[in-house]
């Protein structure tokens, strides 16, 4: 398979998650949208290190994977703190700073 | 057909199957399963592009830890509020259509410009590469996310102390 096989695939599931975290009311759901699309970056990452023999991309993905999880456990960190003052998890509720 | 083509299509078809499961489904919680899926097939197209170092790393951290933090965030919340959550969509055909434009731009993008059909087979052992190469090149930014981890650990603590 060549490199535009990948990378058409990445860019199928990056749109994919762009569909959800447009659409989703839920937070949670929101962040799931991001996860996709995170993954679909690492797949670009890792095809575009493979083709050009260049393991500084591999490198880069592994570095992603580590900020994501913890993106993601800050990010849920702030919707159980949201739970507790607000008892909502709609993104559409949180609307503090609207004038 | 190869059996690298063969993979790739099966992959492809689970991975996009269960990222639309993902942001169609009308349960949290089986989106969230569906997710560990397409993070699993993720990990396969790792192991087909020769990354088995990756594949391991995904696996454990992403399809583990991820996965099983955010269906702890479910039930806990859901317990806070006694029922369960809402997981419903708005803007359907705005979302799908930004989706769909931004695909084409991509599309175009790639068909565009020429890229390697075939890809050098590799020499020696990747993942003893990365190890080098994230210990010697990129040893600063490999220490400062030690740092970031554990600077995501004390907040994420703070937050979701108990209240006084």
């Amino acid at each position: 398979m060549g490199l535009q096989a990948y990378l058409t695939l990445a860019a199928v599931v990056f749109a994919i998650g762009l569909f959800g975290v447009m659409t989703r009311r839920n937070t949670v759901g929101i962040l799931l949208g991001i996860e996709l699309m995170l993954n679909a970056v690492n797949i670009n990452l890792v095809a575009f290190s493979r083709f050009n023999v260049d393991v500084s991309g591999m490198v880069l993905t592994l570095f992603a994977i580590c900020i994501t999880v913890a993106e993601v456990s800050l990010g849920l960190a702030l919707v159980i703190l949201l739970f507790r003052s607000r008892r909502t998890a709609l993104a559409d509720h949180i609307d503090w700073l609207k004038g | 057909m190869t059996l690298e083509v063969v993979a790739f299509w099966a992959l492809s078809v689970v991975l996009v199957g269960s990222a639309l499961a993902v942001v169609l489904g009308k349960n949290l919680f089986h989106s969230v399963l569906w997710l560990a899926l397409a993070l699993t097939g993720t990990a396969g197209i790792f192991l087909l592009l020769d990354a088995e170092f990756l594949a391991g790393v995904q696996i454990l951290l992403y399809a583990g830890g991820v996965v099983t933090v955010v269906v702890f965030a479910i039930v806990v919340t859901e317990r806070l509020i006694g029922t369960q959550l809402s997981h419903t969509s708005r803007h359907l055909i705005r979302g799908a259509a930004a989706a769909v434009v931004f695909l084409m731009l991509v599309l175009r993008g790639i068909s565009h410009t020429a890229l390697p059909l075939e890809r050098i087979p590799a020499e020696g052992d990747l993942t003893r590469a990365i190890g080098g190469s994230t210990l010697t090149t990129f040893v600063l930014p490999f220490e400062l996310l030690a740092v970031l981890l554990l600077v995501a650990l004390l907040g994420a603590s703070y937050f979701a102390r108990p209240e006084e």
